[in-house]
């Protein structure tokens, strides 16, 4: 019966233990890959800023690779060779949090590179001239400042990555969207159970970015 | 025939930004032929006033007619209507991905529906009148303030206007090219075009204008009488016209 | 470490090497498929970016009327539900669920599907950076094209969109990467692009590597590709004047 939705479906104790296995994974790796990310990111951006192009020319060829590959090359890729490296075999969602972190990565470091450079020259020459050295500088005067205007742009960059997480379906991993697949395959209605995947995700994504514009306003208001 | 209809009627009108009040009760009448200047203080509404004439802005209260046309009415075709009126902006505002030519004939061709032709004709005629003819394939960023308002006024003209608004057309130009487009405004003058121009310019004012209006803050209109009058008597001015009068001559 | 990059001459289906490395009457190699993968890369990809521009145009515009403020929600609903769902969803919802609702579909090639599904998504992001191009063009070009008796339309057609569309030229380009990018996600509908060639022909071969690379350096080039086209666009599409921006003196 083309057209018709079976909506005894939409039922909780049915579509629940897969969807919450899938939704766990799906938020954990955005939480890791977001802190990763940022973390390596800035030091990736620092390395960059400091001005010696032997540092620099490696870093800029990686992000710039990162950003032009698209991601489920990159999913596959790491999924290939992450065994190489560690000699043993490794699991499709442990192999996607170390591609996640990696590939974000770079991305976070072009915020942050932006960011940094968005900081007028002169917040940097009062710190040298109160007799800081180039890491106390960062550490009090720039990253500070240049992290709280970057802010709605980090948030929006975690929402696009909790959108590509569903991209592990390229290496079978299990996420959210995998989680309704499942249930659909299984009580045989593939269709309700990707309309519901449509729905969950458009729920919390705008969700989320609403919560991005609220963030805009207020960061606004304080500068 | 004594009683002609006036070419620009306004009649009792009112505008609020939210509620804030902009216009209030304003009337005026501008016979065929006439020059009417508007001056008044930042804050008058006076370039608010220009713009409901050709209906840019939208008034809440009270009636416009060009040439006996309601322009207030929602049955009104606009397009064809502001296509009769002709309006120079204090920024020029021509548009910089086309050259001066196309500038001048876009409108004759999609608006009077005129053939390029034609059209090429009548916008290079209007050029020739302002002056920049050799200009006619170069792009408006490569001219002066000047000579982009020149363009802008063989634009407008192109269109064979039966009126002629100008809202502030020098006050963005550097002094020295001021001149050459107040005399391009003083010979349309002579020419018969009516004109309503909102200005700080009282040179301008004192030697082309027929019919001076002084507006003041909020709105209102506190003078309308002839140039002699308003240049000629001073003491029969209200104590803001004075005011302003004494602040602008001393430059 | 090296590899054996004869594995691209080996027939598809028997495993045998052939001379010259492609195939005729009927057989195939990996370098037959590899090729016939990137063009399925490059159908779907322009495809996609065609709808995207002229979707994008569409609702970026409706997004901008200054007077139907319910067009302006519509437009803003769209954007959001096209952004808020992750375009791997976005392909499952095209060709399982919507066919499902709409039976005629269920005729349709899945890479039109496809296409519809990448350029719809891409749609939403375009249509922002048109909306914030038309925002950055100052009030005044609007009003000069209506005050010349232009339509909205026309206005749009002739004044508003040149400008914004030569402004997003850069953001644009983005875009078209990020298409080309997207295009891999096709692999999860069995369109035979350049991701799936790489998964199905890196299991057959158990050579992995080489179609990874291969697939990848390709990828590398199409974006390369994307950018210069979109390079020579640009200069194309400079105005004298005004430099590389073309909003330089657009106040």
């Amino acid at each position: 019966m083309p057209g018709t939705l079976d909506l005894d479906f939409f039922r909780w104790d049915v579509v629940a233990p897969f969807v919450a296995k899938g939704l766990g994974y799906s938020v954990w790796l955005t939480i890791v890959a977001t802190l990763g990310g940022i973390c390596f990111g800035t030091v990736l951006a620092l390395v960059r800023l400091l001005g010696k192009p032997a540092l620099e020319r490696p870093v800029a060829i990686y992000v710039n690779i990162m950003r032009s590959v698209p991601l489920v090359m990159v999913l596959l890729w790491f999924f290939l060779i992450i065994p190489f490296v560690t000699g043993r075999p490794v699991g499709a969602e442990m192999s996607a949090i170390v591609t996640f972190v990696a590939f974000e990565a770079a991305y976070f470091s072009e915020i942050v590179r932006a960011g940094i450079q968005a900081i007028a020259r002169g917040q940097f020459n009062a710190g040298f001239a109160l007799g800081m050295t180039y890491g106390q500088n960062m550490r009090f005067v720039v990253l500070p400042q240049a992290f709280r205007n970057m802010l709605p742009v980090f948030l929006t960059q975690v929402v696009i990555l909790f959108q590509d997480t569903s991209l592990v379906y390229a290496i079978g991993a299990y996420d959210l969207l995998k989680g309704f697949e499942t249930v659909g395959k299984n009580v045989g209605r593939p269709v309700e159970a990707y309309l519901l995947a449509a729905v969950v995700y458009f729920l919390v994504c705008m969700a989320l970015s609403t919560a991005v514009r609220l963030v805009q306003k207020r960061v606004q208001i304080i500068r | 025939m004594s009683q002609m209809k006036p070419m620009i009627e306004m009649r009792d009108v009112s505008k609020w930004y939210g509620t804030v009040q902009v216009l209030d009760r304003c009337s005026l009448s501008i016979a065929k032929g006439e020059v009417v200047v508007v001056c008044g203080p930042s804050g008058s509404g006076k370039s608010t006033l220009i713009k409901t004439i050709n209906a840019l802005e939208a008034i809440q209260k009270g009636a416009i007619h060009i040439d006996g046309t309601h322009v207030n009415s929602p049955r009104t075709n606009l397009p064809k209507l502001r296509s009769r009126v002709g309006m120079v902006f204090q920024h020029f505002e021509l548009f910089p991905h086309l050259s001066v030519t196309d500038n001048l004939t876009l409108a004759q061709t999609k608006v009077l529906g005129r053939s390029f032709d034609e059209a090429r004709t009548r916008g290079l005629k209007m050029l020739a009148r302002v002056g920049l003819l050799a200009h006619k394939d170069k792009y408006p960023g490569t001219l002066s303030g000047g000579q982009q308002q020149r363009v802008a006024i063989a634009r407008a003209l192109s269109m064979d206007p039966v009126v002629m608004l100008f809202d502030e057309p020098t006050s963005a130009l550097d002094p020295e090219m001021v001149g050459e487009v107040l005399d391009v405004m003083t010979a349309l003058a002579d020419d018969g075009m009516t004109m309503m121009c909102v200005t700080h310019e009282m040179g301008f004012a004192s030697r082309v204008g027929s019919r001076i209006v002084f507006m003041d803050v909020g709105g209102r209109i506190l003078e309308d009488c002839t140039r002699d009058e308003f240049f000629g008597n001073p003491t029969a001015r209200q104590p803001r016209t004075k005011d302003f009068l004494s602040k602008i001559i001393q430059h | 470490m090296a590899l054996d990059w004869s594995v691209f001459c080996k027939e598809t289906t028997t495993g045998d090497l052939i001379a010259d490395c492609f195939g005729s009457r009927g057989d195939q190699t990996y370098l037959n498929w590899i090729l016939s993968a990137w063009s399925w890369t490059l159908t779907v990809s322009l495809g996609a970016l065609l709808v995207a521009l002229i979707v994008g145009v569409a609702v970026g515009t409706l997004r901008t009327l200054p007077d139907r403020p319910w067009l302006a929600s519509l437009g803003a609903a769209w954007v959001e539900l096209f952004r808020d769902i992750p375009l791997l969803v976005q392909i499952f919802l095209w060709y399982f669920v919507i066919p499902d609702a709409f039976p005629l579909l269920k005729k349709c090639s899945p890479a039109l599907l496809v296409i519809v599904a990448i350029g719809l998504f891409t749609s939403a992001r375009i249509a922002e950076q048109v909306r914030a191009g038309i925002r950055s063009l100052s009030r005044g070009q609007r009003h000069a094209a209506l005050a010349l008796g232009l339509t909205t339309a026309q206005t749009y057609r002739h004044v508003l969109l040149p400008m914004a569309l030569r402004i997003i030229i850069p953001p644009l380009t983005s875009e078209a990467m990020n298409v080309v990018k997207n295009s891999s996600v096709a692999f999860a509908v069995s369109i035979t692009e350049l991701t799936f060639f790489a998964r199905q022909a890196g299991e057959e071969t158990a050579a992995p590597i080489q179609m990874y690379l291969a697939a990848t350096v390709l990828y590398g080039l199409t974006a390369f590709g994307v950018n210069r086209l979109m390079h020579v666009i640009e200069r194309r599409a400079r105005i004298p004047g005004f430099g590389s921006a073309g909003a330089a003196a657009v106040h």
